[in-house]
């Protein structure tokens, strides 16, 4: 009888310890998170969600204060693969944050660009080519499509055309 | 996997009869029955400028200029970057009337630039390739650059350099010539064995000397057995003791390039790799047949074997014709239509594709043409749900899951059709065949590809613009900590010296001097 319950409180103990000890090693990460949902996202960096840029919103998402419908570059391809990776329901695009649009680029009507340089900042991933008073344009390559650099624009000379 | 030895692979004369895969009715006697018809030069030709898988062309010649039969026309670019482009000829001799653009066969039958020659009925020769040498002396790159010159392209269908793919495959321990024409209808590749199956094996052994492979495997099907005969004497004739043959079980997709692979090697070529990866390479012996031609008889790619055939049709047969020949014409050539017909195919029933009219030109593709009627054709019928029999499972030669494959795609699931494997699809059409739901399964896929290839294109564009994002974050907190560091460095020299009150003082008595 002893002997049983000595075994069995023994086996708990043990176990109680590699379970504890398990959590505090393989706990997951916090920015391991951050990462996995960071990449889902489609990097456009609009800021359309409320969070200046896809990480900050990832961050958000990771610690449970944003919706997983906020996002609409990535549509409801997005929702659905950050619904099974937070284990969330999908749900519909929220239109408050805009709409889905198909994919665009910016272009720089370049007789117009008087080369003031302020699209060169507001570009978040450096798409933009030129320097104070001359003139710039849009790598097309590299543009997402965020249209950031469309308000700061004093000559309203960057449209958005549709990719295809 | 990259074997590094050139050890002669180890082929299978009688592979074992595969497990999946599909027996539809042959219909291939038909166009046996009548010996090649080399048709003679046409009125006039249009010919289709890009005749090269991937890569665009240009015209090198002008309107009005006057050309002999065999004279390139056109030059495609280089496929790899290394490899001279393959160009295109006249293929009869004449008068070039016009480049346009004109409707040409295609999956979605549009508009491209083609060359519009005019015969002069003289049908006479360019003589630039003649007496070219003997291809068996030649070092590999003089090789690849004639059959490039020769304008000689997958004559499967494919129309992919076949110069590019000789010269890319290093380490070949096996050439396989492809024969099995596992499509129903298709008859051009066995009766080109047949009656030219001497220059089947001399092709082989000019693409052997290109690819430093030791051995050559020419594969047919077991219900060629004129083939077959036909191919021994050629060997024997030759006296070449690398060329061997392998009889496949005629079973519809044996012809698929890993499905040959795999039945003749009993080696699978592995997902996502290539032929060559495992040391095999895959040719048409049509192909080869145009490698010997040129070189021999020093006549470029400016015809080939066309299989006419179907219920519509008054004779069918096979026809040696000039590429750019107008369909029609060629129908009239064998004695037009029987009946009123209801589709024309270009290739296969199976993988085929439907054209639009008989106004289109013959290209280096068009294996062969059915001329259909209603009664040929299984009745359209209502789609129904899956029953999840499975049979489509059974019969996919790339071993896939049609099934799941098809609730995949239904939702869109992009991470389910990955770890499905839909990019290893085919689209043979096994899983149509046998569906007893009548679900389009293969037409789904083939859309369902298009919008994966959008996706998997989307997920690299972002990757690529998060790590300039993260690039340009880390510049921008790199210039505001040398803004910071400069401006502690300023404050740091102010702070060490003078007071405030002592630099009011100084100011002070500097104002009074004067």
């Amino acid at each position: 009888m002893l002997l049983a319950v000595l075994v069995m409180g023994g086996l708990a103990v043990l176990i109680a310890a590699a379970l504890g000890l398990a959590t505090s090693w393989l706990s997951a990460d916090g920015n391991d998170a951050v990462e996995q949902i960071n990449a889902l996202l489609p990097q456009t960096q609009c800021g359309q969600c409320g969070f200046p840029g896809c990480r900050p919103y990832a961050e958000a998402l990771a610690a449970g204060t944003a919706n997983i419908n906020q996002c609409p570059p990535g549509g409801d391809a997005t929702i659905k693969a950050l619904g099974r990776l937070l284990g969330k329901k999908p749900v519909a695009p929220d239109p408050a944050y805009g709409l889905q649009k198909p994919q665009c680029v910016a272009v720089i009507t370049e007789n117009a660009c008087i080369g003031c340089a302020l699209c060169l900042e507001a570009c978040p991933v450096d798409a933009i080519l030129g320097a104070a008073h001359f003139m710039h344009t849009v790598i097309s390559a590299e543009c997402t499509g965020c249209k950031l650099c469309v308000a700061p624009c004093p000559v309203d000379c960057i449209d958005l055309k549709n990719l295809a | 996997m990259c074997p590094q030895t050139n050890k002669p692979a180890a082929y299978d004369p009688q592979p074992p009869r595969p497990e999946w895969g599909i027996r539809p009715p042959t219909r291939k006697t038909g166009s046996l029955k009548l010996p090649i018809l080399e048709a003679s030069p046409p009125r006039w030709v249009v010919i289709p400028i890009e005749q090269c898988l991937g890569v665009s062309a240009r015209a090198i010649v002008t309107p009005g200029q006057h050309v002999l039969t065999g004279e390139p026309i056109a030059q495609a670019d280089s496929v790899t970057g290394t490899d001279p482009g393959p160009k295109l000829h006249a293929s009869i001799s004449g008068e070039v009337i016009g480049i346009e653009n004109n409707m040409v066969p295609g999956t979605s039958a549009h508009r491209e630039p083609c060359i519009v020659i005019r015969s002069d009925g003289k049908d006479e020769t360019y003589s630039e390739y003649k007496n070219l040498g003997d291809p068996l002396q030649m070092d590999a790159g003089k090789i690849c650059t004639l059959i490039a010159e020769a304008g000689i392209v997958g004559l499967g269908g494919a129309l992919f350099s076949t110069a590019a793919k000789l010269q890319n495959s290093s380490g070949i321990r096996m050439l396989i010539l492809n024969g099995a024409e596992c499509e129903p209808y298709i008859t051009c590749d066995e009766m080109l064995l047949r009656e030219r199956a001497r220059k089947v094996a001399r092709g082989a052994q000019i693409m052997m000397r290109a690819l430093g492979a030791p051995d050559t495997v020419i594969a047919i099907e077991s219900d060629m057995p004129e083939a077959r005969v036909a191919i021994y004497d050629a060997i024997e004739e030759l006296g070449d003791d690398r060329i061997h043959e392998s009889v496949v079980t005629a079973k519809y997709p044996a012809g698929g390039e890993r499905q040959i692979i795999q039945l003749v090697m009993g080696e699978e070529v592995p997902e996502g790799a290539l032929q060559n990866d495992i040391g095999y390479v895959c040719h048409n012996v049509a192909t080869a047949a145009a490698i010997a031609e040129f070189f021999d008889e020093g006549r470029p790619l400016i015809s080939r074997i066309v299989t006419v055939t179907g219920g519509g049709i008054e004779t069918a047969r096979n026809v040696d014709v000039r590429i750019g020949t107008i369909m029609a014409d060629l129908f009239e050539l064998i004695g037009g239509y029987y009946d009123v017909s209801s589709h024309l195919i270009m290739g296969g029933p199976m993988m085929g594709v439907c054209l639009p009219n008989d106004e289109l030109p013959v290209t280096k593709a068009t294996n062969c043409l059915i001329i259909m009627k209603s009664r040929e054709l299984s009745p359209p019928r209502q789609e129904m749900p899956c029953i999840r029999c499975g049979e489509c499972n059974q019969v996919c030669p790339a071993q896939l899951l049609p099934q799941e494959l098809l609730t995949a795609s239904k939702q869109h699931d992009m991470e389910a059709l990955d770890t499905l494997g839909l990019n290893a699809c085919i689209e043979c059409g096994c899983c149509d065949y046998v569906c007893p739901s009548y679900i389009p399964l293969t037409a789904q896929f083939t859309s369902t590809k298009l919008e994966f290839r959008a996706h998997e294109s989307g997920m690299q564009r972002a990757a690529h613009a998060r790590e300039r994002y993260e690039a340009r974050a880390s510049r921008l907190q790199q210039e505001q900590a040398e803004r910071d560091k400069q401006l502690q460095e300023q404050v740091d020299a102010v702070s060490g010296t003078d007071s405030i009150d002592a630099v009011m003082k100084r100011v002070a008595s500097r104002d009074k001097k004067p």
